[in-house]
């Protein structure tokens, strides 16, 4: 058989552990991204640009696909969003940009997503540098966080002249494109490479530093002349039910995490296990623990189906993957036998009238008490707000709102030298990467208007 | 089923689907294998002088996914024996008495070699003839090929030639390669040919490789002009026909024309009948396909003609001639507009943006409120009154049936330009002609 040509294997027990960590889609082929490039009509006045919240010129960077300019086309794409190669793997296109295909009629919209990471990679592979830092304006910036929207705030800066520095507590940049986001939908070495292009663009990173622990938040508020606050949110909250301390108890967080950054062969995971909670991050790590050899995965979820927070792809991809799921059911207590895991005990719940956000409350069925045995439980039922950040904030008159970091909708906060963006301040709405980005570039441009004044900027330009 | 089978210049053939003077028709053993698979006749890869040919041969043209849109060829006329081709000939003629097997011949400009090998050729018992005065490229820099076809005296004075010796019905193919094809068409009628062929290839260089700067077809790190074949040049082909087609002259003579050019379908095939062609020859699908896409072509055609109620090709061969015209007998007074259904239309705006930026900017987006949708985009919606008809927006939707040309009446004279300029010769003036518009309420904005 012709050395180029390799089957697409599609049962996992066929697969080694490796291949079933691979991206789930495989790249496009030049022939593949050619074609469907050459299927978008390239729309006037676009609606999957319009729907992207980092306005991509997506008809743009599709018809440059299409001549064959791929260099070109990664550029339309980073110049409005710097974490272009991540976007094109995690975004819900579904509910965005494909989502508004105007051939969605035929019930096939443009593969944009796939073809976004085409393009970025076509790029990233070889190496091709876009940006370079701006002429100095003599100002300084410091970031906190180097997740989606403070690279993104970070690069945008450093190509207009500001002297960056960005404070992470990880070991490595990235925030969840790194940590978080389940390895066959982005591996590291993609989000690693946003944070070198960032790197690249004359950033200075300072990992391993917390800030209120190793450099207080006075001191950045008085050695630099703005500060960027992309946080992020914390890990999955407590639930408060007896033996959630019982080993074999994870953090869902921490386990995708776990499969990032260590070799897939060295992890521990149960048999059966149950995953709590049905949001995105529930879903990569039912499937994870499947992928990695899971006999059976269960996901419980306190409302019904209607009402789960995952994407639908999401709901789909997790079905097929063989994950089971046991709506309205609440877990009550963790069983332990010798100290270890043994099984979950859940209730039965029912519907009841709708909540404040309009979704009906689960109520739990008297006596409907019975216990799904496991091995593992994995808790992924949210991420705790920034609560323990906003206390530092408090003497600089910033509000939570919600528990979040409040912001206006340029995103400053109440003192003029600070400004934040990303999951830490969506008190409404849905989190997500790509929104962090644009949060990033709208927070980019205030610092300059704040800074150096937007006339002066431009001119500059 | 409707009979397929036509009658042309005394030549029968079961259907009017032949093989094209080609690759695919080399050798006893392609025409044979095209026969069993549906062909109705071929047309044998020329033969006549010796010739040597050269690697490679063909360069094409993809478009969008879709290869070969359009195919050129450098490839000269048949370089195997003389004394084999007639030999395969004659075997293919014994093995398939029914159908057409027609013998190309090309040799250079003399009276007794043309007279001799369509002598010799006679003898496979082949049906008749046609005369290759078209190859652009290779022969014709021997003084054969379209050196032959492009000079109206040399077409009529080597069909004379052959029509002295010939006992079956030769065919004359033409040259798109000239100013005008009526010139060499009625040389050929009056060189008494029996019927015409054509649209040979067209000259073209098909592209030039941006890494290493070579031609295509690249022959050695060299290329040139090639012939120009394939669904691209359809359009060409149909016009040459249609030209013959409409020429007092031609219509007199009343030849049957053989049409080629770009046909890879039934569909195709039947639109060169209507404008006036009894078979039609096919090459570029069948090199890109092979011979199997005949199956489709005879049933294919054999449906529409149910559909149509022909029950025999005479009934619409050449049907849509009478409507071929010229400019200056077209109405003035026919008006259409552009409509655009709203509940087809993917707001795609493709319509606005060609007609805004290439047209007449009669389009504008407008909001409409038809879905509800707090976030409903803007849609194209036409001003009928500035619409001057031209028709582009509906050519560049992607939507079937969503723009329409709709035929409206603003009570604008039903005058031909001819007659205008007949009966008003003064509207040759811009000033006379602003009165006239005025008065036939014709605005252009």
């Amino acid at each position: 058989m012709a050395e180029h040509y390799k089957p697409a294997k599609y049962k996992a027990w066929e697969m080694t552990l490796e291949e079933r960590f691979q991206e789930v889609y495989p790249p496009f082929s030049e022939r593949e991204a050619r074609l469907e490039a050459d299927r978008c009509l390239y729309c006037y006045d676009a609606p999957c640009m319009v729907a992207c919240p980092t306005s991509i010129d997506i008809p743009t960077f599709i018809r440059k696909i299409s001549t064959g300019n791929v260099k070109g086309s990664a550029k339309t794409i980073l110049e409005s969003n710097l974490m272009g190669a991540t976007c094109a793997r995690v975004c819900p296109v579904d509910v965005l940009c494909e989502g508004d295909c105007v051939l969605g009629a035929d019930h096939k919209p443009i593969a944009i997503g796939r073809l976004q990471r085409y393009a970025t990679d076509y790029a990233s592979s070889r190496n091709i540098k876009f940006f370079k830092k701006g002429q100095p304006n003599g100002k300084r910036v410091a970031i906190i966080g180097a997740g989606p929207a403070g690279l993104s705030c970070a690069g945008e800066l450093a190509k207009a002249g500001f002297d960056v520095t960005v404070f992470e507590k990880k070991e490595w940049g990235g925030g969840l494109s790194t940590y978080g986001i389940v390895v066959f939908r982005e591996p590291v070495e993609v989000s690693l490479a946003e944070v070198k292009m960032i790197e690249d663009l004359g950033v200075t990173f300072k990992n391993g530093v917390t800030i209120g622990q190793d450099i207080k938040m006075d001191d950045l508020v008085k050695d630099f002349d703005a500060v960027f606050i992309g946080i992020g949110l914390g890990q999955v909250p407590m639930m408060a039910i007896t033996g959630e301390h019982t080993e074999g108890v994870v953090d869902g967080l921490e386990f995708v995490e776990y499969t990032k950054v260590n070799k897939l062969d060295n992890i521990d995971h149960g048999n059966r296990i149950c995953v709590i909670g049905a949001g995105n991050t529930a879903i990569d790590c039912a499937t994870i623990a499947r992928r990695l050899g899971a006999e059976r995965v269960t996901m419980i979820y306190r409302r019904s189906e209607a009402e789960m927070p995952a994407y639908h792809f999401e709901y789909e991809f997790a079905l097929k993957e063989g994950v089971s799921f046991m709506f309205l059911t609440q877990p009550v207590e963790v069983l332990s036998k010798d100290g270890k895991v043994d099984g979950l005990k859940c209730v039965r719940m029912d519907l009841g009238t709708p909540d404040a956000s309009g979704r009906r409350s689960p109520v739990a069925v008297p006596d409907s008490e019975f216990v799904v045995p496991c091995d593992m439980v994995i808790k992924a039922i949210g991420q705790i707000k920034p609560e323990h950040f906003l206390g530092m904030l408090k003497p600089y008159g910033i509000e939570p709102v919600k528990g979040y970091i409040k912001v206006d909708q340029d995103n400053r906060t109440a003192h003029p030298k600070i400004f934040a963006g990303g999951d830490c301040v969506r008190s409404h709405g849905e989190a997500s990467t790509v929104m962090a980005v644009q949060d990033g570039k709208i927070a980019a441009r205030s610092i300059t208007a704040a800074l150096v004044g937007t006339a002066a900027a431009l001119a500059k330009k | 089923m409707a009979d397929l089978s036509i009658n042309f210049a005394g030549i029968k053939s079961p259907n009017p689907f032949w093989l094209a003077s080609a690759p695919p028709s080399n050798s006893a053993y392609q025409v044979q294998k095209a026969f069993e698979q549906g062909w109705g006749g071929a047309v044998w890869k020329t033969i006549g002088a010796p010739v040597l040919n050269v690697c490679n041969r063909y360069g094409t043209i993809d478009y969008k996914g879709s290869k070969i849109i359009g195919l050129n060829n450098v490839e000269l006329i048949s370089d195997r024996p003389l004394e084999l081709n007639l030999r395969e000939m004659k075997e293919t003629k014994r093995n398939f008495p029914n159908h057409a097997v027609i013998a190309s011949i090309m040799v250079e400009s003399n009276k007794h070699t043309w007279q001799e090998i369509i002598k010799r050729t006679e003898d496979t018992g082949c049906d008749g003839f046609e005369l290759n005065f078209g190859c652009p490229h290779g022969m014709s820099e021997r003084g054969m090929g379209s050196a032959m076809g492009q000079v109206p005296e040399y077409t009529c004075m080597v069909t004379e030639w052959v029509m002295e010796v010939a006992t079956r019905p030769v065919i004359v193919k033409l040259t798109p390669n000239v100013t005008d094809i009526v010139h060499p068409a009625r040389a050929a009628i009056k060189g008494r040919a029996s019927a015409l062929s054509l649209i040979n290839t067209v000259n073209s260089i098909m592209g030039v490789d941006l890494d290493t700067f070579e031609i295509s077809p690249n022959v050695g790190g060299k290329g040139g002009h090639g012939g120009y074949a394939g669904p691209a040049v359809k359009p060409i082909a149909l016009h040459l026909l249609s030209a013959i087609g409409a020429d007092s002259e031609c219509q007199k003579a009343n030849l049957p024309i053989s049409g080629m050019g770009g046909i890879e379908t039934w569909r195709d095939a039947v639109e060169f009948m209507l404008l006036g062609a009894t078979s039609v020859q096919v090459c570029t699908a069948v090199m890109h396909w092979g011979f199997r896409i005949v199956e489709d072509m005879i049933e294919g055609m054999s449906n529409w003609m149910d559909d149509k109620g022909f029950t025999s090709c005479d009934q619409f061969i050449g049907k849509s001639l009478p409507r071929i015209s010229s400019f200056g007998d077209f109405d003035l007074g026919f008006q259409s507009v552009a409509r655009i259904d709203h509940d087809k239309c993917i707001q795609c705006n493709l319509c606005y943006i060609a007609c805004n930026d290439a047209a007449h900017q009669c389009i504008d987006l407008k909001e409409l409120k038809i879905t509800g949708d707090v976030k409903e985009r803007l849609w194209p919606v036409v001003r009928e009154e500035d619409c001057v008809g031209c028709d582009l927006c509906s050519k560049v939707c992607p939507v079937d049936d969503c723009i329409s040309m709709v035929e409206i009446d603003t009570g604008r004279p039903h005058i031909t330009w001819n007659q205008l300029t007949q009966s008003k010769p003064e509207v040759l003036e811009w000033d006379k002609m602003e009165e006239y518009r005025k008065s036939a309420n014709i605005h252009i904005h």
